[in-house]
């Protein structure tokens, strides 16, 4: 009987985590949408989010345009189809590459520094400050960080995109000896809108995803500076799992069909 | 006014697990009076103070702020009636991410959107009135000492006049004099501005200046309550013992004597 109450156990633990997570999910969209509308803090967040974030997504992305660039032309050349790298590239970063990417560069950066200073603000009591202040920290902390994300990740997605497929080009113009102006007409013309869209509607996802896992493991976190690490590590691990499975899920939601 | 009860608590009860910490508490504060609740380190104080606040849900028992339960009311109720409190946190629970000045004056400027120039200068009288100067205001509070940090604090417990006002350990951490200072910074708001404290502290010498009246909290109980010119001679074996800080006595400290 052992095997299956630890079984009974857990699973009845991972339905409380679930629904505490979506419970608090639904608090913070609500306050997305009550007032006050905290404008300038979600200005701020989005600095954090997309600006501050520029750098490390901006690397992932061009070392990843030339290497898929790289590694499509040794493969294709077995079977003599060099010719479709353009297109294999800007379709795998942005339909793939680009927002899963960016969405675990930033839950790494991002998630973990939201939950590391809400989780200070829970164990130092300034949560319970802003309380007695009459703030809610759902509407002054967690709604504007969800909002940030969910508009700033799209943004900073596009950026990468771009970035993405520069690499590609600069690996096959300077390495692999396309043409240029042949590269970039069979990049822009295989590509196709839902391509792009798809892409940005994950990035917002992850956007959610990762301030929402930062935020959550940030609030619920307790016992000082080594609760606060581990919420942090927390906030990165089932941030990044989450991207990855509801990366699946969008996937077949656009392109089942 | 001052024959009526600001805070009335009906046996409150609170654990945490196994520990429980609240044993049915009967408390009341009448409006305008100043209350010092004592009690060994561990108590339970603290979690008195944030149950009535609101900030710990108690397990049972009754809450009446100005006659209204507490307990199960709405949030923007809540929101509501927080606007009538102060309170300085033991720990001072500074938001770290704003100035001080920011901090004083944060109801001010989030909840009400008094225009900055304004709170600023709210900010900086209200820092003269606990012995910090202006240049500390654009500080963050992680640049303070812990006392200057406890004085923010109580500094953002007091600007908005609040009806009744929280000091866990008002005095903790500060020099005699600062100390002294604040005891009557605190008496003054309750003389002057009519407020209602409950106050918390291990320091005798604030609590004889600032309390009208003491209650003694031991082993989750309130054990004794009076007004403070008896808490010399309370004819309590407990409250004798703490009041006079002496090892031996009915209340036992838990530690190894070698
Ligand atoms: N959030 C919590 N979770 C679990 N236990 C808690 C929590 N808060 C307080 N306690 C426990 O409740 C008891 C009373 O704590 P409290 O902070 O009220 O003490 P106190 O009387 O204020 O002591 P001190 O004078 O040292 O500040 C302690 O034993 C503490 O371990
Ligand atoms: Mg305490």
């Amino acid at each position: 009987m052992e095997p299956l109450r630890r079984l009974g156990e857990a699973t009845l633990a991972l339905f409380t985590a679930v629904g505490r997570l979506s419970l608090f999910a639904a608090s913070g969209i609500f306050h997305i949408f009550k007032p006050p509308f905290r404008g300038k803090i979600v200005l701020h967040q989005m600095v954090e989010v997309g600006f501050y974030s520029l750098p490390v997504v901006g690397l992932t992305a061009i070392f990843t345009g030339m290497v898929l660039a790289l590694q499509s032309y040794t493969g294709f050349a077995r079977f003599s189809a060099e010719s479709a790298i353009p297109q294999v590239v800007v379709v795998s970063i942005t339909r793939e590459l680009g927002p899963v990417l960016a969405g675990l560069m930033v839950a790494g950066r991002v998630g973990a520094a939201m939950a590391a200073e809400i989780g200070t603000m829970r164990v130092t009591e300034q949560l319970d400050a802003l309380k007695t202040l009459s703030t809610n920290p759902m509407s002054f902390l967690v709604a504007p960080r969800l909002l940030a994300g969910l508009i700033t990740l799209p943004l900073l997605v596009a950026v990468a995109d771009v970035i993405g497929v520069m690499g590609g080009y600069l690996v096959s113009i300077y390495k692999l000896g396309f043409n240029p102006a042949t590269y970039l007409h069979n990049t822009m013309q295989f590509l196709e809108v839902q391509d792009v869209v798809s892409g940005l509607v994950k990035a917002s996802a992850f956007g959610f995803i990762v301030t929402l896992l930062g935020c959550y493991h940030g609030y619920h976190s307790k016992g000082g500076a080594q609760g606060v690490g581990q919420a942090t590590t927390n906030a990165v691990v089932t941030a990044s799992i989450l991207i990855l499975c509801s990366n699946y899920l969008i996937t077949e939601l656009f392109f089942s069909r | 006014m001052t024959s009526s009860v600001a805070i009335s608590i009906r046996n409150l009860h609170k654990s945490f697990g196994p520990k429980h910490v609240l044993k049915g508490i009967n408390l009341d504060v009448a409006t305008n009076e100043s209350l010092v609740i004592l009690g060994g380190s561990g108590s339970g104080k603290s979690v008195l103070l944030k149950s009535i606040l609101g900030l710990i849900e108690p397990d049972e028992g009754e809450i009446l702020i100005d006659g209204q339960n507490s307990l199960n009311m709405s949030r923007s109720d809540r929101e509501d009636l927080m606007a009538k409190f102060g309170m300085l946190f033991q720990g001072g629970a500074l938001f770290d991410s704003l100035p001080v000045w920011e901090n004083v004056s944060f109801r001010h400027l989030i909840v009400d959107s008094m225009a900055r120039g304004e709170a600023k200068q709210l900010a900086i009288q209200t820092l003269a009135k606990v012995g910090l100067s202006d240049d500390v205001a654009d500080l963050s509070p992680s640049e303070l000492s812990g006392g200057m940090q406890k004085r923010v604090g109580l500094a953002r417990a007091i600007v908005s006049k609040p009806s009744i006002i929280f000091f866990d350990e008002p005095t903790t951490g500060l020099d005699p004099i600062m100390a002294d200072v604040i005891n009557d910074l605190i008496r003054g708001s309750v003389s002057d501005l009519g407020a209602t404290a409950l106050s918390i502290t291990h320091d005798m010498a604030s609590a004889r200046k600032i309390s009208d009246r003491v209650a003694m909290l031991y082993h989750g109980e309130i054990i004794w309550q009076g007004p403070s010119s008896q808490m010399e001679n309370s004819g309590n074996a407990y409250v004798d013992q703490f009041v006079h800080g002496r090892a031996e006595g009915p209340i036992a400290m838990p530690v190894l004597k070698g």
